[in-house]
């Protein structure tokens, strides 16, 4: 159930859901769940098979939005779906190398070449 | 060497007074021209990890706790040292977040991170106090 303001902007582009994040600052607590559940409702609910999620505006992001993506990696597995991330900013993407987190994902550098051959 | 920022506040086990805290201090690092933008990145993404700690995982966001803080930014240093009411935490308990098995674990990558991008960092041995500290440009791993 995706609960408290909407954090996501969706829009379907030839059959692939782009959720595009709208915050620039992913820090705070309350937020992040709602993130959470919105992202999660992607897949748990709308039962979406090919999700991007695009960073282009994302300048923070804490260890506790990585775990909602890394929760969110899981339920797209499960439910054989296929997600990329793309657009994501030099210092962001560097705390993806830190935590090796680029090692899990298929990250693509812009929305065009995520959108490519999903 | 000029003191820019000197404070020791107590703040309620909240969301929202730790991202005020947050901004007081990353805001006023931002406005300095020897820390460089990646040090300013840096800083509010540590930072965020240490008060998020503190408020969550150490006081449980209990309204009957606070966490202290106290804060020294100068042209060279920042040095902030955040301890909260709880019961503390062992470091080595923690697992390393790039080991292959953890690498899907959602969470413990908070440390991983501030010991990535700033200077220094202490934990007082019972684990409910943290020393961060932040040069330009200088990094501990």
């Amino acid at each position: 159930m995706s609960t408290g303001q909407r954090r996501l902007d969706i829009e379907e582009i030839g059959g692939v859901t782009v959720a595009r994040f709208v915050d620039k600052k992913i820090l705070d607590e309350t937020n992040i769940q709602n993130i959470g559940n919105q992202l999660f409702a992607l897949v748990d609910e709308d039962g979406r098979k090919k999700i991007v999620l695009d960073f282009s505006i994302v300048e923070y992001l804490s260890s506790a939005a990585l775990g909602k993506l890394i929760t969110m990696d899981k339920k797209v597995k499960a439910a054989k779906a296929k997600l990329r991330l793309c657009a994501i900013r030099p210092e962001i993407y560097e705390v993806f190398e830190i935590t090796r987190l680029n090692k899990i994902f298929d990250i693509k550098s812009t929305q065009e070449e995520a959108l490519d051959g999903m | 060497m000029a003191v820019h920022e000197q404070f020791e506040v107590s703040i309620p086990s909240t969301a929202e007074a730790g991202q005020a805290l947050l901004e007081r201090i990353a805001g006023k690092i931002e406005t300095l021209e020897s820390f460089s933008p990646h040090d300013a990145f840096g800083i509010r993404l540590a930072l965020d990890e240490a008060i998020v700690n503190a408020i969550k995982h150490g006081n449980g966001f209990s309204p009957d706790k606070t966490v202290r803080v106290k804060c020294l930014i100068e042209d060279q240093l920042l040095r902030v040292e955040i301890e909260d009411q709880g019961p503390g935490f062992c470091l080595e308990d923690v697992p390393d977040p790039t080991e292959e098995e953890n690498l899907e674990r959602p969470c413990g990558r908070g440390i991983m991170l501030m010991r990535s991008f700033m200077s220094n960092i202490e934990y007082s041995p019972t684990g409910n106090r943290v020393l961060l500290e932040k040069r330009p440009g200088v990094r501990m791993q």
